[in-house]
């Protein structure tokens, strides 16, 4: 076709691609996919205005465009930075990047509570999986960590300021989605809070949704609250007829119990189609829906170690650019710690220390912890 | 004697109002500029190599001639008078003591730019401003050189203050537009640029106060002319808000040819050192840009006399320079601490970083405590390294440039006053016993002139 805009050529750590012009560095990225595409902890294909502030995807741009293939001085949020033709990315090919990237982790997580075995989003979240990639084991971040209460707002969803990267997805939920948004960002800096301005409940239709696009586990679903483990559950994909929203979701299953019930994420972790307060928060029986069949996991953490139907392992690229390394996947943590050298099936009853103090392999990477023979005994008595 | 062009009729009684304003050759350079195009005058501003004065030093001619001109579209002229670098309180001298100048200036300004309607957005602390400047808006309108068919030109202007809420980071340009609109201050994403989407997504140069108040002088007198003052990029005269420890602080108009030297000691000026102490260090542009300790200031690295201009006072990079940033001269003498200082003015970045983007919002405020405890006498050698590493993290990574402006005093400090730091760490109790740190950087300087 003659009026067809010309394609954009783009390379990213040394992938050439062709992209429709006005496309981000991002989705550029994901078109390719695998490794090199960049982490997004803020933006959000379908929140207009999304992105630019968590500064996860900071990319280099080492050529402008074919026209003008001068560098960018500083590293660019992908998200928000429309390719040019001809323009040259570094992300994982460039150390600069990763360094900043290890940088905006760190600081991401300093006043972050790592609450992480009370949190309900534990194992389907985003910042867990960052962390686990671009972060660094152990923190430098001496002082007490930033504390909230936790709200109730209304009888739904529940508010872990605590946990907020102040990604602003929900604001834009609400602002876009739903049909009132009566909560936003209070105050400022590192002192500003997710938060409704009077203490009032989070109420219409869908705003349920802001469940399913926060990153991390400061807005969670109280139906679901303490339920369960994600990865013990079984994610299957459901309808209904919904006179409200297409009625299309994931059910999270328990045997034939539904623990939970959101929105159907793609495989960026972004919800394809908003669901209605109805579908998510009332229609907990397995006779309210259709069932379609097993649903797709992707990469999402630790829920994809669980033995699912179907799961699609990332395509990897990343040995290709890096010259053979291997991904750090959160999903493969399994081989890496060394925990899993022992078959936790096969042991009548709960692990302990115990378990692992018998396995040679179980504490190679935590020598201190062997030196703790009274565990020994304490386990004994148990 | 420097020559002034800005203030140099602020001592005149009565000049806060329009008659007196009037009588002193007020209001000439509108008259002038409503008599050739707006492209001339804009010509005018390009060949006058004004800079921006809020803090960047952009070109302002430059600027102006990127706004884009869609038809049918309304455009806008926004005054940056927000006014919260610490150390820079210039504006608020201008538009304290002759406010017709900015009107003036902004209706000049705002005809060159096709704009009919322009605002000032003010710190919500200078209150008894707004009142100053709405009388002076309020005068030219009954003079009818503000408001409709100005001077039976035709072109029609209107002028609306907005009053801020006390947020620094409303000064920065896209932040100042949201706030205008009514929306929480948060810096947009650029581009797009002001000058292409900015209040009400319509095109808009933001200029600051000082910026919009040259632009009457240089049509007075021509571009040409006004370019005759100064040396070299650093056209025209500034204004430096002077304080620390010096006798006689306070806002001096200067032209750039000045040395930092004379601008410290000369009795035109500052004046020197109260008390018969040293210089040890200076703030030459407001909170934001490195700091330069006695040495590095007064000459540069290559030994050349340092100017009081851009050029100048960046020669060296952050090496060893600094930068004019918004003309907030700040003056250390030999009993002021640097790490004190510094803390002081990592708190001001925490509290006032908007909290949008990551590395700001959580870095900020990580330096603000490991810079208390180090000034506690309860750091650690490491802290210095991790001090480094922090801003380092910071710098560049974020939205706006205010993520800069807090790592850069730090880097700064620890860049040319390492050993105060590590003193600090070494003598834990000494620090909280006394209220200074190391001396040992200033040079035993004499004022050269007198
Ligand atoms: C955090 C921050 C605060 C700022 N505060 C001011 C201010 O108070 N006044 C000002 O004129 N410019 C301020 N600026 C600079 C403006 O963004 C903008 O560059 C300036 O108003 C442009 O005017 P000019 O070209 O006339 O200098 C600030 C910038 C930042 C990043
Ligand atoms: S509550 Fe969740 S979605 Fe909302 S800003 Fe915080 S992290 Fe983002
Ligand atoms: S750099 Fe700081 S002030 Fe600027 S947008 Fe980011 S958080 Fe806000
Ligand atoms: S995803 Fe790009 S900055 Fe957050």
């Amino acid at each position: 076709m003659s009026d067809e805009k010309k394609l954009f050529k783009v390379t990213i750590d040394n992938i050439t691609v062709e992209v429709q012009p006005g496309t981000t560095i991002l989705n550029a990225a994901r078109q390719i996919g695998g490794d090199i595409v960049p982490p997004a902890m803020c933006y959000y294909t379908s929140l207009k205005g999304s992105g630019g502030k968590c500064r996860t995807c900071l990319v280099k741009v080492a050529a402008g465009s074919a026209a003008d293939p001068r560098p960018m001085p500083k590293l660019v949020a992908s998200c928000r930075t429309n390719v040019m033709d001809g323009m040259v990315v570094e992300n994982i090919t460039n150390p600069s990047v990763l360094e900043a990237r290890k940088g905006v982790v760190e600081l991401l997580l300093i006043n972050h509570p790592l609450d992480c075995p009370i949190c309900d989003q534990a194992g389907e979240c985003h910042l867990q999986d960052l962390s686990y990639e671009h972060g660094v084991e152990s923190t430098r971040y001496e002082f007490n960590r930033r504390t909230f209460d936790k709200h109730d707002l209304g009888p739904y969803i529940q508010l872990h300021m605590t946990r907020c990267i102040l990604c602003y997805r929900c604001v834009y939920v609400a602002d876009q989605i739903s049909n009132k948004r009566v909560h936003g960002v209070l105050d400022r800096g590192d002192h500003s809070e997710i938060a409704t301005y009077i203490k009032q409940s989070l109420d219409n239709d869908f705003i349920g949704n802001v469940i399913d696009v926060c990153p991390v586990g400061a807005l969670t679903d109280r139906t679901f609250r303490f339920k369960n483990r994600v990865w013990f559950t079984k994610p299957v994909d459901a309808h209904r007829d919904c006179p409200t929203c297409k009625g299309k979701v994931t059910l999270w299953l328990r045997g034939d119990e539904v623990l939970r019930s959101t929105a159907r994420k793609d495989q960026w972790g972004e919800v394809s189609e908003w669901i209605c307060n109805t579908c998510r928060f009332e229609k907990k029986k397995t006779s309210d829906w259709i069932i379609e069949g097993p649903t797709v996991v992707n990469r999402q953490s630790v829920i994809g170690q669980g033995h699912y139907v179907n799961i699609t392992k990332p395509r990897e690229t990343i040995s290709d650019v890096m010259g053979g390394r291997p991904p750090k996947l959160l999903m493969d943590i399994h081989n890496v710690s060394g925990v899993n050298n022992v078959d936790l099936s096969e042991i009548p009853g709960p692990a302990s220390g115990k378990t692992f103090e018998e396995d040679p392999h179980a504490f190679a990477t935590n020598p201190t912890d062997r030196k703790k023979p009274e565990l020994n005994s304490n386990h004994e008595l148990e | 004697m420097g020559r002034k062009i800005l203030i140099d009729k602020v001592h005149i009684e009565g000049i806060r109002f329009f008659d007196t304003y009037r009588k002193n050759g007020g209001y000439a350079s509108l008259e002038k500029a409503l008599k050739i195009s707006p492209a001339e005058v804009v010509e005018e501003v390009k060949k006058s190599g004004l800079r921006g004065r809020g803090g960047a030093g952009f070109p302002t001619g430059l600027k102006w001639s990127f706004l884009a001109k869609p038809e049918g579209i309304q455009r806008y002229l926004v005054v940056n008078a927000d006014e919260s670098e610490p150390g820079t309180f210039k504006d608020r001298y201008l538009m304290e003591f002759i406010p017709h100048l900015l009107i003036e200036g902004m209706i000049v300004s705002s005809y060159a730019l096709g704009a009919n309607t322009a605002y000032i957005y003010i710190r919500g602390e200078y209150a008894w401003i707004i009142d100053i400047l709405q009388k002076a808006i309020d005068e030219a309108k009954e003079q009818s050189f503000l408001g409709k068919n100005i001077l039976g030109s035709g072109y029609d202007c209107e002028i609306f203050i907005h009053r801020g809420a006390g947020a620094y980071i409303c000064g920065e340009e896209t932040a100042l537009l949201e706030s205008l609109e009514g929306k929480r201050g948060n810096p947009r994403i650029k581009p797009p640029f002001p000058a292409v989407k900015g209040l009400w997504d319509c095109p808009t140069v933001v200029n600051n106060v000082e910026t919009i108040a040259a632009v009457v002088p240089i049509i007075n007198e021509g571009g040409d002319e006004y370019a005759l003052i100064g040396i070299g990029k650093s056209t025209g005269t500034k204004l430096i808000s002077a304080c620390g420890n010096i006798k006689k602080p306070g806002v001096y108009e200067i032209d750039m040819t000045i040395s930092v030297e004379e601008f410290i000691y000369s009795d035109e000026y500052c004046g020197g050192i109260p008390n018969g102490r040293r210089l040890k260090a200076c703030i030459p542009g407001g909170s934001s840009v490195p700091i330069l300790p006695a040495n590095l200031l007064l000459k540069t690295a290559k030994g050349e006399t340092r100017l009081m201009n851009y050029e100048s006072l960046a020669d060296g990079g952050f090496q060893s320079g600094s930068m004019m940033g918004s003309g907030g001269f700040i003056v250390l003498d030999e009993d002021q601490c640097i790490v004190r200082h510094t803390y002081t003015l990592a708190r001001f970045y925490r509290h006032e970083s908007c909290g949008q983007c990551s590395p700001c919002r959580e870095g900020t405020g990580w330096m603000e405590k490991i810079l208390l405890n180090i000034e506690r006498g309860k750091g650690k050698m490491s802290d210095i390294d991790l001090l480094w590493d922090i801003q380092s993290k910071i710098e560049g990574n974020t939205i706006c440039p205010l993520g800069d402006a807090a790592a850069w005093p730090v880097a700064a400090a620890i860049r040319h006053f390492r050993d105060e730091f590590e003193w600090h760490v070494q003598n834990p109790e000494e620090c909280l016993r006394r209220n200074y740190g190391l001396a040992g950087y200033a040079e035993p300087l004499e004022a050269v002139i007198s």
